[in-house]
């Protein structure tokens, strides 16, 4: 037992290395994708910085804590991107029938769709989102607590946005043409989790941040780090479940993943 | 003999009808981008009132305009046609007893129109029944607003085209494509009002085609500045690009070279 499950370990770090050298056979083209790729996450933080040359608070919030709200949403997206974001294929895999071949391997169904196709370019995302959590972090006032919050936060950041991409994406097994829907709400959750919660009205507050749990993975960290009170007055505690939340989100992900696959019945062809 | 263009309008509009269900998916993702976006422009305008000029209403009517016209004016290039340079099936595109340039304008006319239908009018009546919604004043601005629209079309067209054609230089357009899949957006006022940005950035972006895709047709609808000046910036780029367009491809087609045969 404890063989096979080494080989199987073995065989995706050989899939992924793979992926990996091939990408980095041309170099040039690698290094421009990671350019277009860091400068892409940088765009809403633009718009953020638009904005504030024409408000000095938004939601509540001064740019400074926004941007330490963005930082933590772009690097948790970031990684996310980097180690599911190959999910978004589902739906080719389906269409062409390669996804009959995937179910036929002693392999996890999952697990081999998302070490098709690494895409290193995306650590681009994760480089800018680091260096603008680092610019945004540089004021707090560190204790233990909030130095395990920085460094946590991002990690379980990145399993939630990476659990609701993956049950997000399920709908594929559903719905022919289900990318669109998928793509609201995972890029949805990029966006939202950019901005304050503050912003949004209390239904879709409802919707995108705690139903698709996106408060916890950037704005109830950026809480604890910045030590202030909520605008919203929910409970302190809250700021220290991003860990527990992404753990759910997990099993959630993992239970609607099962039921799409149970569901699935290929394209007939 | 019947010109093959407005049967290629019609065709665009066919090819694009079929897949409904494809539309109806990427209304969804316009409803939520659209709740977002107009989330954090009121977030702006509660913090001080009107800015430049944007009080809710017209904020708000700014972001489902904007989240409608994505799809008509279609800022996201599609590469088939660097495909067809790169694979070299140019050729018969070319060999074909039309102008290449103006057939694929008109499918892509067609494909707007089809748009227009699902997926511009769906966002603006989401804006007007759920929302305070900026209704033009006068009757003739929804007429005004339909010219500014297809103009906007026909300039994003040029940009694609010019876009796809760098296959001929640089085999691969995709890493030009991927720039303007980054910056368009920004820079044609789909993610923030262009009127927001500091002052030098509007001077630049007054010379350059970018604002006729979003800002210039929201701005008529809104009714902001003179539509005649809105409406001549649309024509004179639009015009501009297709030239550019046909020397591009006259161009390009000069560095074809067919093996064999």
């Amino acid at each position: 037992m404890d063989e096979s499950t080494g080989s199987a370990a073995q065989v995706y770090a050989r899939i992924v290395a793979s992926r990996i050298r091939g990408q980095l056979s041309y170099p040039g083209s690698f290094a421009l994708d990671v350019v277009a790729q860091l400068v892409g996450q940088g765009i809403e933080l633009l718009a953020i910085l638009v904005i504030f040359t024409q408000v000095t608070s938004l939601g509540g919030f001064s740019a400074a804590e926004v941007v330490l709200i963005y930082g933590l949403a772009a690097t948790a997206f970031g990684l996310a991107d980097l180690a599911v974001g190959q999910v978004e294929a589902l739906p080719d895999y389906i269409r062409t029938g390669e996804f009959d071949v995937m179910l036929l391997r002693p392999l996890g169904t999952l697990a081999q769709l998302l070490c098709a196709d690494v895409q290193l370019r995306r650590v681009g995302r994760v480089a800018a989102g680091a260096a603008v959590l680092a610019w945004a972090l540089r004021d707090v006032e560190w204790t233990p607590v909030r130095m395990a919050v920085a460094v946590v936060a991002p990690v379980a950041g990145a399993v939630i946005l990476s659990a609701i991409w993956i049950a997000a994406n399920c709908v594929s097994f559903w719905l022919v043409d289900g990318r669109e829907v998928a793509n609201s709400v995972t890029y949805g959750s990029d966006f939202a989790t950019s901005y304050p919660i503050t912003i949004y009205g209390p239904w879709l507050r409802r919707v995108m941040c705690f139903a698709v749990p996106g408060a916890f993975v950037a704005y109830f960290p950026a809480l604890a780090l910045l030590g202030r009170p909520d605008p919203l007055g929910l409970p302190a505690a809250l700021r220290y479940c991003s860990p527990l939340v992404a753990l759910i989100a997990v099993g959630v992900a993992a239970f609607v993943w099962r039921i799409g696959v149970r569901h699935y019945q290929g394209t007939g062809s | 003999m019947l010109s093959p263009y407005p049967q290629l309008v019609r065709a665009g509009f066919r090819r694009y009808a079929a897949y409904r269900q494809a539309a109806l998916a990427g209304l969804a993702t316009n409803a939520v981008f659209g709740l977002l976006r107009a989330s954090v422009l009121v977030a702006a305008l509660a913090e001080r009132g009107p800015i430049a000029g944007y009080d809710i209403a017209t904020a708000v009517t700014y972001v489902w305009l904007g989240q409608g016209l994505l799809n008509v004016v279609n800022l996201w290039a599609d590469r088939a046609l660097a495909g067809r340079v790169r694979t070299g099936d140019i050729v018969i595109d070319l060999g074909r007893p039309w102008d290449l340039h103006s057939a694929l304008l008109a499918d892509d006319l067609g494909r707007a129109g089809y748009a227009v239908l699902m997926r511009l009018l769906p966002p603006m009546v989401i804006g007007m029944v759920f929302f305070p919604f900026r209704w033009p004043e006068h009757v003739a601005t929804w007429a005004l607003f339909a010219v500014s629209t297809l103009l906007g079309t026909v300039v994003s067209f040029g940009i694609r085209f010019l876009l796809n054609l760098s296959a001929f230089w640089l085999l691969d357009a995709r890493g030009v494509l991927a720039v303007w899949g980054t910056f368009g957006g920004l820079l044609c006022g789909l993610i923030m009002p262009l009127q927001w940005f500091p002052a030098w950035a509007q001077a630049v972006l007054a010379w350059t085609p970018f604002p006729a895709l979003f800002q210039t047709p929201i701005d008529v609808f809104t009714e902001r500045g003179d539509p005649c000046v809105l409406l001549l910036h649309q024509l004179g780029w639009a015009v501009v690009l297709f030239g550019l367009g046909r020397v591009a491809l006259a161009a390009g087609a000069r560095r074809l070279v067919v093996q064999g045969g």
